[in-house]
């Protein structure tokens, strides 16, 4: 038994010592530091309460952040959805090339936020305008990028065109998963495409719908990367009078604070973001809890 | 697509299912164009790409002329990058897949009130966003560092720990979820044999485990593959050790604008992924089937 423990214990170790290091420590030091006035350099870090939270929700950036990263969240969680759930109808359907098909759709997934900002930057900018040019389309003649209302938007059809092969997948797994005897006697009962879809498979994959709406959920309020390299935070607009970065989203804030050496207030909106992720992902979850018990 | 569905019968050859067919082959031209547009790009030159980045370029021996610019560029070290790239991929995944499985093997077979309350911390600090922690964990590491008397910040072994860190939660989570469905029996023969608890984990159970590691492999190796903000913090934006996100970006940072060289270095970083995707493409989607039904 005590050789038992001892085995216990050397194999729980690395996973336990790199996750205490990398993510419990360094949790708990950014939930401290957001309350104090730590700068980065000075090794002197004193408490100051929650004066750093006091403020933020007085910042105009802060605020429109906070707002954008909602509004892209939902845009995004709505959009990926329909076009995966859409996309794994399709290739489980009896379509020629339905394999093909479905590994081409995942593709766009494999290449990270980072390059395919880069890509896309070229393709709103530069591959659209023209074509407005050469076609004279008033609609693209300017960059879906550089107009405040459009950037959310676009950013939100790019993280689909990334997002939804990926999601697709878990949707697949979940309709192979229902037997097909379910489906043949519903046919035979005379029910058509549409009612098979929404009183058939889509209560039957109630769990990957919840699997899915968290995933997508978690990822868009986090993002960073695609937005870091296909917008930067632009075009500039106005909220509440006063200038702010019309696609900063929160990740963008806070990383933008950091890197003005503002640490503490960075921390203090990083600690904003991850109560606010919390909550949300926490009702997102329990609605779609109920929702499985229902159907 | 809404028409499409509803049209689509339960025949094969109906009328509508042709519309779909089509319908999906529009869809899927229209998720490939970009990379379309990558390549015919990446053969011209800056002044052809402003003059017409629509057309087919005049002369592909550019292409390999940009691959050649970027290579050999003087500030920054393209092919390093690619290097560390590989080897911090390969080096994290390794470490994630052995450890990963080690913890969740203990985890499932030994259940007593600590072995719950440790998944459970596990599976909980999914939720966390890396920005609440990644200021903090930088100057943590160098702590670490110090008491240690290895350097962390900047290294090769460093960047792999954190991803040990990072990546074990969700890894021990799906790990846990396949080995819960091994059937116990197996173990126990093996233990009336004699056999040690170390000899039946590596012996017996890790054999097993083989579709799941795939699944992890490829979640994990993904996003290490494709991380940006962990290596910058870690690594830095200009240290000796470099990935190709931020070789990326230190180009589209150094030539402003000059797509020609940008879309080059994209494609470049494509290409090795999408390589491997296309000839593990089978193993790939099977193990992420199996890895999403939970």
């Amino acid at each position: 038994m005590r050789k038992n423990s001892l085995v216990n214990l050397l194999f729980l170790a690395p996973c336990v010592f790199a996750f205490m290091m990398i993510i419990m420590i360094p949790f708990l030091l950014g939930l401290y530091y957001s309350m104090t006035d730590w700068n980065g350099v000075s090794l002197n870090v004193n408490f100051v309460g929650l004066k750093n939270f006091e403020t933020l929700f007085s910042a105009p950036d802060f605020v429109y952040s906070f707002l954008a990263t909602m509004a892209f969240t939902l845009i995004n969680v709505v959009l990926v959805n329909v076009v995966s759930f859409g996309l794994s109808l399709i290739v489980t359907s009896k379509i020629r090339f339905r394999n093909f098909y479905r590994a081409g759709f995942f593709v766009p997934y494999l290449i990270g936020g980072i390059v395919l900002g880069y890509i896309w930057q070229f393709i709103l900018n530069s591959i659209l305008v023209d074509l407005g040019e050469a076609w004279s389309i008033e609609f693209l003649k300017s960059s879906f990028l550089s107009r405040a209302g459009g950037v959310i938007w676009a950013m939100s059809a790019v993280n689909t065109w990334q997002y939804a092969g990926y999601i697709m997948l878990i949707y697949i797994a979940a309709i192979q998963s229902i037997p097909a005897s379910l489906m043949e006697a519903a046919v035979v009962d005379g029910a058509g495409y549409v009612t098979r879809v929404f009183k058939i498979l889509v209560p039957m994959m109630a769990n990957a719908f919840t699997i899915s709406l968290f995933l997508t959920l978690t990822t868009s309020f986090k993002q960073f990367d695609m937005n870091f390299t296909l917008t930067n935070g632009g075009p500039a607009t106005r909220f509440l009078d006063q200038p702010v970065k019309a696609s900063q989203l929160l990740a963008m804030n806070i990383f933008n604070t950091a890197t003005a050496n503002r640490m503490a207030e960075a921390q203090a909106k990083a600690v904003v973001l991850f109560i606010s992720l919390v909550v949300v992902a926490l009702i997102q979850v329990s609605i779609n809890k109920k929702k499985e018990v229902e159907m | 697509m809404e028409a499409a569905r509803k049209r689509l019968s339960s025949k094969p050859l109906g009328k509508g299912f042709r519309f779909l067919e089509l319908a999906t082959f529009v869809l899927f031209i229209f998720f490939m164009f970009p990379f379309a547009l990558v390549v015919l790009n990446s053969a011209k030159t800056s002044r052809e790409i402003i003059f017409n980045a629509i057309a087919w370029p005049a002369d592909w021996g550019q292409l390999l002329a940009n691959v050649s610019l970027i290579f050999n560029n003087s500030t920054v070290d393209y092919l390093g990058a690619f290097v560390d790239s590989t080897v911090i991929t390969a080096l994290s995944l390794l470490v994630i897949v052995l450890f990963s499985s080690m913890a969740a093997w203990i985890l499932v077979r030994n259940r007593t009130a600590w072995s719950t309350a440790l998944f459970m911390a596990f599976v909980a600090a999914m939720v966390i966003p890396f920005q609440v922690l990644m200021y903090p964990l930088v100057r943590w590491m160098r702590v670490m560092g110090d008491i240690a008397g290895i350097r962390l910040l900047g290294t090769i072994p460093g960047i792999a720990f954190a991803y040990l860190g990072f990546g074990a939660p969700l890894s021990i989570f799906v790990f846990h979820g396949f080995i819960k469905n091994i059937p116990y029996e197996l173990e126990e023969a093996a233990t009336i044999d004699g056999c040690s608890r170390p000899r039946i984990f590596f012996e017996i159970v890790f054999p097993l485990l083989k579709p799941i590691i795939v699944t992890v492999l490829i979640l994990n190796g993904i996003w290490i593959w494709n991380d940006y903000l962990l290596p910058l913090l870690v690594l830095g934006s200009n240290g000796v050790v470099q990935t190709i996100p931020i070789a990326v970006t230190a180009f589209a940072g150094a030539y402003l604008k000059q797509w020609d060289l940008i879309l080059t270095s994209t494609l470049i970083a494509i290409i090795p992924v999408v390589l491997l995707y296309l000839f593990a493409q089978r193993y790939i989607i099977k193990g992420m089937l199996e890895g999403s039904i939970k």
